[in-house]
Order: structure tokens, then sequence, then C-alpha cells
């Protein structure tokens, strides 16, 4: 700072106006004009997220899309990399680990806890980096911060869309017969949907004051994944004859990534039937996607003004 | 429209006539930049940082940069202010706060409706094609869908990038550095704004694009209530503004008429005689 010209001389600046600061203020109220960059109502920032509604759904299109445009195979690659990914579980869970033990229809079992899971897990980790990540994007453009962490989780979505088309592709591979009950995975997602939007923002206002969060991630993110039964069957390791106290189960049932997921298989698997289920299932479904996405959506909102400074 | 040329008390000449659209009163604002830290481990300095919270800020390295000192100023509607200064003497991040994008330390912004900074190169996507970028940006914008339709032809024509073939349909990656710039001028230009922040945005493209550019601006101009322009060019300051605010140090040194002012700044920084050889500053003032 020091390679400045000339010293800043006593100011010969003609002043803007000849009043002092207070009647600044006071101009600006006579006028209506409000203050720059201050943080909206609550109901006002509603309006203005729905507003950039079709902003919120072309982003995610269109990071999307981006993904994978390099690749010579292109979009082929959305189906080809959950097949894949589901491939490798089998491998190492179904056939050298062989977990299969006492799960009926192992492998879609172990497939649907993985995309499901996958989903929350790269929603939660889109969101941490969401505004951290897109620093550029903040100080560039004025839009309700909010859209950037819902825009990862709806991109997370459709990607979860296309695991679902394998989805189908590999359960009726394995003989699992198409039910009326398949159409339980809508409300399901939405109700996923909700609780990782809501998680999301968390992490995003968590992320943008502290970076390192999205190092430490990763790491909270797998012990969450072990404790979330996508690999094994939680009802089984904590049945009765498991030893272990039925608390623990109890514990391991109120996880909402459990809830998510033992949800999806009861509605596509025909032998994961409701006496597996964590007792309440859809009142907890509800109540957890309630909790996170209003509660995540007031917690962002709270610090709107404040992203992407520093 | 702005036959307004600023005059140097603006308030009180005639009050019933001249609407205020941004009134910046006693504006600082000052960057905190981490990871600085010199001397001790700065790994035990950051989790002082996180643990201690404020207080161990300049303990822990955190650098505070003082970009803009109590600046106040009132802009009218239909006034096109010019902002210079030399290098980091805080033009852009008054236009940022301005803008709404960045905090101010003390002091308040007041403005009329939103003002919007001329560019949106953030929300594109360079695996994209150009078409997709501009309702990508159009939307980034604020506008609407059927705005952006409504307006597509006009910015994709403008931009000059389909004149030698159907470059439009192709990833932004595979443009030349001036197509991609005079797209994203051509996206960002396509919005009317109350309040428009144009932060040196006429120095893009080929010489043909840039008449363009500066006329879309002149145009913008008309429509928008005010306009702020940074730029280092003092011709394109002297075609545009009426009125022109100097930035020095992030002190507002300089605020009237664009030929008075401009005058003192080439003394300033151009002047033969004057500027050849600083003098050493005085302590004081050394440091921000």
């Amino acid at each position: 700072m020091s390679q400045v010209l000339d010293p800043p001389p006593p100011t010969t600046q003609a002043p803007p106006g000849p009043e002092p600061d207070h009647d600044l203020a006071a101009l600006a109220a006579r006028h209506g004009l409000s203050v720059s960059g201050a943080r909206p109502s609550l109901p006002q920032y509603v309006r203005q997220l729905w507003a950039r509604r079709h902003f919120i759904g072309a982003f995610s299109t269109a990071k999307l899309t981006a993904q994978y445009s390099q690749a010579k195979l292109g979009q082929v690659w959305q189906v080809m990399t959950p097949l894949l990914n589901a491939a490798v579980y089998y491998f190492i869970f179904g056939m050298l680990m062989n977990t299969s033990r006492g799960v009926e229809d192992f492998v879609p079992f172990l497939v649907t806890g993985v995309f499901v899971w996958t989903f929350t897990q790269s929603s939660i980790m889109a969101g941490t980096r969401a505004i951290s990540g897109n620093l550029g994007l903040v100080r560039a453009l004025h839009f309700p911060r909010a859209a950037l962490p819902v825009s990862f989780c709806l991109q997370q979505l459709q990607q979860l869309l296309f695991s679902m088309a394998a989805l189908v592709l590999i359960l009726l591979a394995f003989g699992v017969p198409p039910a009326p009950s398949w159409v339980l995975a809508v409300p399901a997602l939405v109700l996923q949907f909700l609780f990782n939007a809501g998680v999301a923002m968390v992490m995003a206002r968590v992320g943008s004051k502290i970076p390192d969060m999205a190092q430490l991630m990763p790491f909270l993110l797998r012990t969450w994944m072990y404790a979330s039964g996508v690999m094994f069957s939680i009802h089984h390791m904590t049945g009765p004859d498991s030893g272990l106290p039925s608390w623990v189960g109890t514990a391991l049932q109120l996880n909402p990534a459990v809830v998510y997921i033992d949800l999806m298989r009861f509605a596509l698997i025909d032998s994961f039937g409701g006496s597996q289920l964590p007792p309440h299932v859809w009142a907890l479904a509800v109540g957890w996607a309630l909790v996170a996405g209003v509660g995540g959506f007031i917690y962002f909102w709270k610090a709107e003004e404040t992203y992407g400074r520093g | 429209m702005a036959d307004t040329p600023a005059d140097k008390t603006p308030a009180d000449k005639t009050p019933a006539e001249r609407v205020p659209t941004v009134v910046a009163d006693g504006v600082d604002i000052v960057y905190r930049v981490n990871g600085t830290g010199a001397g001790r481990g700065s790994a035990t300095a950051a989790l002082n940082r996180i643990l201690r919270g404020k207080k161990a800020e300049k303990a822990a390295g955190v650098r505070r940069v003082h970009a803009v000192k109590n600046v106040s100023f009132v802009a009218y509607r239909g006034e096109a202010i010019g902002l210079i200064g030399t290098n980091g003497s805080g033009k852009s991040t008054l236009l940022k706060a301005v803008a709404g994008l960045l905090p101010v330390e003390r002091g308040r912004i007041y403005t009329d409706g939103q003002p919007s900074l001329l560019g949106v190169n953030a929300a594109l996507m360079n695996d994209l094609t150009g078409e997709r970028n501009v309702y990508l940006g159009g939307l980034a914008m604020g506008m609407s869908r059927a705005q952006v339709k409504e307006r597509y032809q006009e910015i994709v024509d403008f931009s000059g990038i389909n004149d030698k073939g159907d470059f439009i349909t192709l990833p932004m990656r595979t443009y030349s550095s001036g197509m991609a710039a005079r797209l994203r001028f051509s996206i960002a230009a396509a919005k009317d704004h109350d309040v428009l922040l144009v932060d040196e945005a006429l120095a893009t493209g080929d010489r043909s694009f840039q008449k363009r550019s500066e006329e879309r601006i002149r145009e913008l101009r008309q429509h928008a209530g005010t306009v702020f322009l940074v730029s280092h060019s003092n011709k394109s300051i002297r075609d545009t503004c009426d009125r022109v605010l100097w930035l020095e140090r992030g002190e507002l040194r300089m605020d009237g008429p664009t030929e008075e002012v401009l005058k003192e700044y080439e003394k300033f920084t151009g002047g033969p005689d004057k500027a050849a050889k600083p003098k050493p500053a005085p302590k004081a003032k050394a440091a921000a």
C-alpha cells in the first residue's frame, strides 16, 4: 500500500451534499431508499427464492450436464456411474465378505441402500461447498443465497433419478417383481430431499464461515454411513438374539438416513417387509424432513447478508 | 434525459426535482484476510483464532485491509458517475458495496431498488453451449424464462458470435477469449437496471465490438436511473460521465464535474512535473 504516488493531501473534495451525516440518512429516508445489502424478512426471502426457481432449476441441470460433457460417452455416465458403484459394492460385500447372510435379495438391498445414502451424502457435501466454493457467483450477482444449496441438492436429486433408473434394471435382473408399492418411493424421495436440503443449508452456512469443514465432512459422513445400515441390515444386527441392549437398536433406527433408506427398501423390495421398518417410520420421515428443512432454511437465512464476505 | 451536469452542491439547489438513487453515508469497508500469519506456527494460530474468535484475530495473523474510508456521496437519478483512482484505491470495492455484495464496516449505503453490477461471468459454465449459457446467465440476473427467450436473438446478434458460423451451439470452452468476452458482455447488457454499476467492461472485444458496447452502455444509461462507471480510460469517462468521484487510498479525494476532476487527476497521475518523483509519504498516513 505504500507505492501510491502522492500522499493523500488534505482532501480538496467538494462535499457531495453540505449536510452532515445524519442528514444523509434523513435524505435517504425521505426518498424511500432502503439499506443496501440488508437481510430481507423471512416471507420476503421465501418470495425471492420462489421468484428464482427457474434459475435454481437451470443451474442444477447445467451443473449436472457439465459434469460429463467432456467424456466420450457423455450423459451415458449418468447411469453407468451408479451401476459401476453398485457392482463394486456387490463384489466386496456380497462376494468377498459375504455379509449377505440373513438378508434376502441382498444385492437389491445393498444397491438401494448405496444409492439412497449417496443422495444424502453428496447433497450434504455439495451443501458444505455451496457458498465457499461459489464465492465468485455470490460476489457478483444478487440472488437469495439459499438458491445455491437448494440447487446443488436438486442436482443430486436428478442424479439419484438416473440411479433409480439403473436400480430398476438391477431389481428386475435379480427377479424382484414390480409392485404397486413402488409408488411409495415418490413421497419417500420428496421427504428425503427436504431433509437433505435442510442439512445442506446448515452446512452451507457453517462451511461459509469455516471452509475447513469441507476437509472434515468426508470423515463425519463416512462414520454416519457405517451407522446407517447401508451395507447390512440394522434390523438383523440389533435383533433380540444379537446380544445388544435394545436401546441401541432404537437409537440406530431413529437415524434419519436409516429411516429414508429403509423406506425406499420397503417400497421397492418385496421381501423387505413392514416388520423390518423402524416403528412410526412415516412420522419419523416427515418429522426429520420438517425439522431439518424448516430449521435449516431459517438458520441459513439468519446469516444471509454475510455470505461472500471477508 | 441526463441534462443535469452535476454541480458541486446538488442537494440544496433544486431539492424538489432531484431524486437520490444512491446515498453513501460515511462508508468504511474493511477486508479480513486469513492465513497471513507471520512468526508463530500458523496452525496453532488458526486454532487459536477459531477458539477465541475476534479477540485473537490480530494475534492469529488476520490482516485487516481498510479498503474504503469514510466515503459519503449522493447520486441522483439521471446521473452517470465515473469512479477513478489509481490501482487498488478502492473503486471496485466501493462498487460492490453499493451493489450490496460486500458489507460495510461503518456507515450505511441506501439505494433505490437493487443496484446491479454489470457482469455474469461467474454464473456461466465453460462446458455448456453458448445457447444454454445465455439462458443460465439471464436467469442468474433475475430475468424470467420468457424474458430471456424474448431477448435471446438480440443477445446472440449483438455478441456477433454467429457471424462466422453456428458457434452458439458449441461449448463455450471452444470460444476464443475475445468471443467469450463478447458473449459475456452481451448477456450482461441484456437486462435493464435501475442503478447500473459497470466495472471496466468497455475494454472487451475488438474495436468494432468496443464501439457497439459503448453504444449499448449509453443505451442502458438512458434506461437506468443512475450509472456508475469504473474505468482507467479517461476518454471513456469523458464520453459517458458528467460527474466523477476520485478515490485515492480508499478516501474520496474529489467529487465534481468530469472536466474539473479529471484535470486534477491527470495532474496527479500523468503530469510530467508532478508525479515523476513521488515525495515520501508523511508517516502518519503511511500504512493502511
